[in-house]
This record gives structure tokens, sequence and C-alpha cells, in this order.
């Protein structure tokens, strides 16, 4: 029983590791993280041979990424958006306007840095980031994942 | 003997225990022929069945227990209607299928269109209610010539009975019968160009939008036997390939299903999603008229 136990939970922890799907939410930034994120599903890094998948809906989600400084107009949409994805998920902060705001700090609409509302598991700083380094962003971000709880429902 | 017949076909062959791995094996197919013929590597082999424990291993949403009730029954409902309608192909003809007829094979392949829309709208999210619409509408415009076309082939040979269609239709008539067909595929997979319902990055992912954890992963598992049914249809209906050898048959059912799929693919990677009057007119026009004409060869006494 124990042996079927540790079989299945080191299962779901491969397939978690196997199968990042991200959801991409724009938090008021310029759009250059936003086309570096895109260029990752490229032929030239094609992420899907990492089981990697961007998915329109948070419900599919088990990875938020988030481009923007958080303004104050996108602020609810964030936690809507962060509420509506179901456990376990990680969240990754692209490109130094989510860290720190980059230029727009101190700008009067901005409600940021994105770690006052969400918990953050991994920076990628860049103003943009390189294609490569998202990708390793991601691939941390999924070892993140990996660590949490193997059910949903908090028994481990 | 007609009840162990009944169980093979259900759990084993083509129903369970082929259908699982096969629906697996066509949604990776499909995924890393497309990423092929774009330049890319694609996914790994195993990568839907990760994706399925993956998703069936997420923490479900808090939902009232109607709701919950819905969003796992619809997909069970469409799951089960494709085994029933998997385990009623005519693939082994010397067993005398008497599971089912013509009307019931057709009528079980339309629930899962049917399950769609109830999801979308069940989901109460504007993209489902948008995709089930869409699917609504295409469901009317393909149902027409895939019926035509399996009335042709019906009326051909003057019986519903599926294993007398798959034995003798004349080649006349199984080759329209197969264009018609073929043509509606595309449409009930949803994928390019005719893949409006569950159009991703436009509508997001339509009627499943709002469906997440295990019931998406029904979905997406409904989705493979979906393929893995209406591949096995076509195959087992239209296409001349029958040996005598139970082996070899059940082979070669499987060898041209995954030639189609390669063939849907090559269509899904090549061409772009069209717009709703467009689609619904290649099928009035196009599907309609070819499965008209083989509804005509059928019934006149020129067709042999």
């Amino acid at each position: 029983m124990h042996a079927f136990v540790n079989l299945r939970s080191s299962l779901i922890r491969t397939a978690r590791g196997r199968s990042p799907w991200l959801f991409h939410l724009n938090s008021g930034g310029c759009n250059g993280c936003d086309i570096e994120l895109v260029a990752c599903l490229t032929p030239r890094y094609d992420v899907e041979q990492f089981g990697i998948r961007l998915e329109g809906s948070p419900r599919h989600a088990d990875v938020l990424c988030v481009s923007g400084p958080v303004t104050r107009n996108t602020k609810s949409a964030l936690l809507t958006i962060y509420t509506q994805m179901p456990d376990p998920k990680v969240v990754v902060a692209i490109g130094s306007c989510p860290a720190s705001g980059n230029v727009f700090a101190h700008s009067p609409v901005i409600e940021g840095p994105l770690q006052e509302f969400i918990p953050v598991d991994v920076y990628v700083p860049g103003c943009p980031p390189r294609p490569d380094a998202i990708i390793e962003g991601i691939i941390q971000a999924v070892a993140v994942l990996k660590a949490k709880q193997y059910r949903g429902n908090g028994r481990e | 003997m007609e009840s162990g017949y009944f169980l093979l076909a259900f759990f084993i062959f083509p129903g369970l225990l082929y259908a699982i791995p096969m629906a697996w094996l066509i949604l990776w197919i499909e995924r890393k022929a497309s990423a092929r013929m774009q330049g890319r590597i694609g996914p790994p082999f195993y990568q839907p069945f990760f994706d399925f424990v993956k998703l069936m291993a997420k923490r479900p949403l808090p939902r009232t227990r109607l709701e919950s009730w819905v969003f796992t029954g619809l997909p069970l409902l469409a799951l089960g209607a494709l085994l029933g309608s998997l385990m009623m192909l005519p693939i082994d003809l010397s067993q005398a299928n008497h599971m089912g007829d013509l009307i019931l094979l057709a009528a079980l392949l339309e629930v899962p269109a049917i399950c769609a829309v109830l999801a979308g709208f069940a989901s109460r999210s504007l993209f489902g209610q948008v995709g089930a619409v869409r699917e609504g509408v295409l469901m009317i415009a393909s149902t027409l010539p895939f019926l035509t076309a399996l009335a042709a082939m019906a009326a051909s040979v003057g019986s519903l009975d599926l294993t007398t269609i798959a034995q003798s239709t004349p080649a006349s008539v199984s080759l329209l019968a197969f264009l018609a067909l073929f043509l509606c595929l595309p449409v009930k997979l949803r994928i390019n160009p005719f893949s409006l319902a569950n159009a991703e990055q436009e509508i997001y992912t339509g009627p499943t939008t709002e469906f997440s954890g295990a019931q998406l992963a029904l979905w997406e598992l409904t989705h493979g036997i979906e393929w893995v049914a209406l591949m096995g249809l076509v195959t087992s209906l239209v296409l001349p390939w029958r040996t005598g050898q139970w082996i070899t048959d059940a082979l070669f059912f499987t060898l041209i299903s995954l030639i189609l799929v390669l063939l849907l693919t090559a269509l899904s990677a090549a061409t772009a999603r069209l717009k709703i009057y467009q689609a619904t007119r290649i099928y009035w026009q196009w599907g309609f008229g070819i499965s008209l004409f083989a509804l005509l060869v059928a019934t006149l006494p020129i067709g042999g």
C-alpha cells in the first residue's frame, strides 16, 4: 500500500514537471516582455518540447507569467486571475517591471511591485529578458511546482 | 457467446483498453506532426498521458454541488457515448453485430457535440457561450452531409445493419461517401480550418474555458476518443481493407486510422481558421452536394 502511494506521488510529481501550462498576464507593461514570451513558442525556441503550452484560460494553467508593473487598473484583474487558477500553482515575474517598477517606479498610477499582492516564486530580470532567460525561469518555477504538496487537498 | 463478444468489444478492442492509449497516441501524433510541419521539435510521446495525470491531480475548484455534477457529468456522458459507438464499429466481420444499427451509431456520435454545447452554456462564461453557439451552428451544418453520406451507404445496400454496410457497399458510393465524411471530420474534431468552436487565443478554448482539473482532463480524453471513434467509423465503414483474419484486420484498422490522422493534421497545419459563414457555406455547398450525389448514385440503378 505504501509502495503504491509512493509510486502515485512520484508519478504525479513527474507529470507536473513534464506539463506546465502557462497563463500570461500583462499587468500594464510596454508589451516588450510579452513579445519575448511569445517568441519562446516559435520554432527557434519551441518550448512545447518541454510540454509547455500557453493556455488562454487561467482555469487550465499551472504557471502564471506576469509582465508589467501592476497598474491601478490591472490590480483587480491580477487578483481575480490568480484566484481563478487551481492549486498547485506558481508565479513567474517576467522582466524588471513586476520586480521593481522599472522606469515606471514612483508613478502615481503604479501599485506594484507584484509581490505586494501575490507570492512570486521566480523573478526573471531584464528589460526585456531574452527568451532563453524566460525559459530558464519557467524551468526553475516548475521545480518549485514539483516541490509543492503532491495532493491538492493539502494531504501529503 | 454474445455477451462474451460484448465484453470483449467494450473493454478490450476497440473499447477501453485499445481506445485510451490510442487516444493519447493520436493526440500526440497530432501535436508532434503539426510541430514538425511548422519546423519545431514538438512534445515527447508521453505528453498527453502526463497532461492527463497532471490535470487529474489538480485541486478541484470550489463549486456548488449541482455545478460539479453538471461539469463532471457532461464529459462523462460524452465519453460513455463514444465508447458505446466504438463498441459497435464493424471491425470483425465474422462476428454478427447485433449491438445496434447505423441509426444508433450516428446518434451516439452526435452526443459529444451536444455535450460540448451544453457545457459551454452551463459554464456561464462569455467565451463558453460564444463557443457553444459556434459549435451548435457548425454541428447543424456538418451533420446534414454526415447523415446523408451514411444514408447513401445504407440505401445502396438496402439495410441499416453495420456489418452489411461495411461488406457490400458498392465502391462508387463508398468513394463519394468517404469524401463527404472526410469533409465533416475537421469540424467534428474542431481542428483547422473549422476550429471555430474552440478557437484558441480568440475565444480561449470555447466551451471548456471554465473547466479545470479533472473535469478538463475528462474533456481532453473525450477529445482523444472522439478522434479514435471518428477515424474508426470512416475506416471500418468506408475504406476497403478486409483480409478475413481478425488480427490483420485490427492492425489495418489501426494503421489506416493513423494515416487519416496524419492527413487531417496536415490539413489543419496548412490552413487558417475560417469565418463562420465561410465554414457553413462549405458544408451546405460542397459537403451536402457530394453526399447528395452519393445518395443519387446509391438509389438510381446506374450505381450498380
